[in-house]
């Protein structure tokens, strides 16, 4: 989910849990090495992460966006020709190391980003592999 | 001089800034080769071949490796604050780094005591961050695609991650997502949105459109959006007004997919090196009995 204003500091990403599981939450963190920036209760709803996707049929080609992410594959081969869109730091690297591979041999950018275009870019991934 | 700033996806480049040349396809900077791919290095090589063209200011950039972890842009953020006031810039446009409001608000404050004040434009990640800071205003130019300006366009999506549904819609139009951002005060001076076609708007009405010649393989290709980026600041730097630097620049790029017979599998590169026969054609249109300003 999406934090809400008052603690937005750029690419964010927060996880809802109740509170009065906290210490077992902090806890499984600490274990994961994810520590968190910040632990703040919230009243109003959180923002959701897109669930909205475009998909273009360019012939040979498939391309599906979500959010600022897009993906293209050609249709014969499932290679992946191209990505595109993203602002984040990890776009031309996940870029660099799928393009040219099919779905099946691409790493998956869940598994390599680490950034919300990553993330748009895991669930263009996701969508492209339903529609293959 | 035109200021470029951003990111390389490769952890072991480190701070380097410096003026950029483009040899045999590939990037220079100080004694570093950086391969033109999409992201800032595609950027950066649509400028240098525009400005070898045009004959205009040299290109600086200030670079910095990082693949989403946010350490390089951070130690690039710290760098702008402590030296930028050093530089004369005509344009200054910042890129792939990653968004962050706090020192994206530092950098601001840096460039407040440059003299004169460039010619600011944001793209990418930084226009993120520009844009959640709530300073967009104080930028001449943003450069969205139709995913990014429906996250302009929602005042409180933080990311285009969190672009609401209503807003991200298919059955919104431009236009309409244009009006909402400037409304909430999301957008630049100006916007050059990337789309079929091109927009080109101000707060009060939409200046321009560039629909020809029309492609849709192309927002399949990564890096059409930078290449466009850098033609921009090119032609901003070259003299031109602002809505005729973004006509410009978006007939330009256009017109580079046609000369490299593309489709939705061409790699950004080609397109690049078709950036001086789209200049010749596009000014020739535009300008037929003078010559462009020069700057």
């Amino acid at each position: 989910m999406g934090p809400p204003p008052e603690i937005q500091s750029g690419c964010d990403l927060v996880i809802e849990f109740p509170l009065i599981e906290e210490l077992n939450i902090l806890r499984e963190l600490r274990h994961a090495h994810i520590s968190p920036l910040a632990v703040v209760p919230v009243t109003a709803p959180l923002l959701a992460p897109v669930d909205l996707f475009h998909t273009k049929d360019f012939g040979d080609y498939l391309m599906v966006r979500a959010a600022n992410m897009k993906i293209t594959v050609a249709k014969n081969s499932l290679k992946i020709v191209n990505i595109s869109g993203g602002g984040c730091p990890d776009v031309p690297f996940l870029a660099q190391e799928m393009v040219g591979k099919t779905l099946a041999e691409a790493p998956r950018p869940r598994d390599l980003g680490h950034t919300l275009c990553g993330y748009a870019l895991d669930l263009a991934y996701e969508e492209l592999c339903r529609k293959c | 001089m035109l200021g470029i700033v951003g990111t390389v996806p490769d952890l072991q480049f480190p701070l380097t800034h410096g003026s950029v040349r483009l040899v045999d396809g590939c990037l220079q900077i100080k004694d570093r080769d950086l391969p033109v791919n999409r992201g800032t290095p595609a950027l950066l090589a649509a400028a240098v071949k525009a400005s070898e063209w045009l004959d205009s200011p040299q290109i600086h950039a200030f670079l910095v490796g990082d693949i989403g972890k946010g350490d390089g842009s951070r130690e690039l953020y710290q760098f702008l604050t402590q030296h930028l006031s050093e530089f004369h810039f005509e344009v200054l446009t910042f890129h792939y780094l990653q968004p962050d409001v706090d020192w994206h608000n530092r950098v601001l404050f840096a460039i407040e005591t440059m003299e004169p004040r460039p010619i600011l434009i944001a793209d990418a990640g930084f226009m993120y961050a520009a844009k959640m800071s709530g300073q967009a205003p104080c930028y001449d130019f943003f450069t969205p695609d139709v995913g990014e300006l429906a996250f302009l366009a929602d005042e409180s999506a933080p990311h285009p991650f969190y672009t609401r549904g209503f807003i991200l819609h298919e059955d919104n139009k431009v236009p309409d997502l244009i009006q909402r951002a400037y409304r909430y005060g999301n957008a630049a001076k100006y916007l050059l949105v990337k789309g079929q076609p091109d927009y080109i708007a101000t707060e009060k009405q939409i200046a321009a459109t560039v629909d020809h010649p029309c492609y849709d393989a192309m927002e399949a290709i990564g890096g059409t959006g930078d290449t466009l980026t850098g033609l921009l600041t090119v032609l901003c730097g070259a003299g031109f007004k602002p809505v005729e630097a973004a006509v410009l620049a978006a007939m330009t790029n256009r017109w580079t997919g046609h000369y490299a017979d593309h489709n939705p599998a061409t790699q950004i590169g080609d397109l690049i090196d078709k950036i001086p026969q789209a200049l010749t054609a596009v000014l020739a249109q535009s300008f037929p009995n003078r010559s462009p300003p020069k700057s």
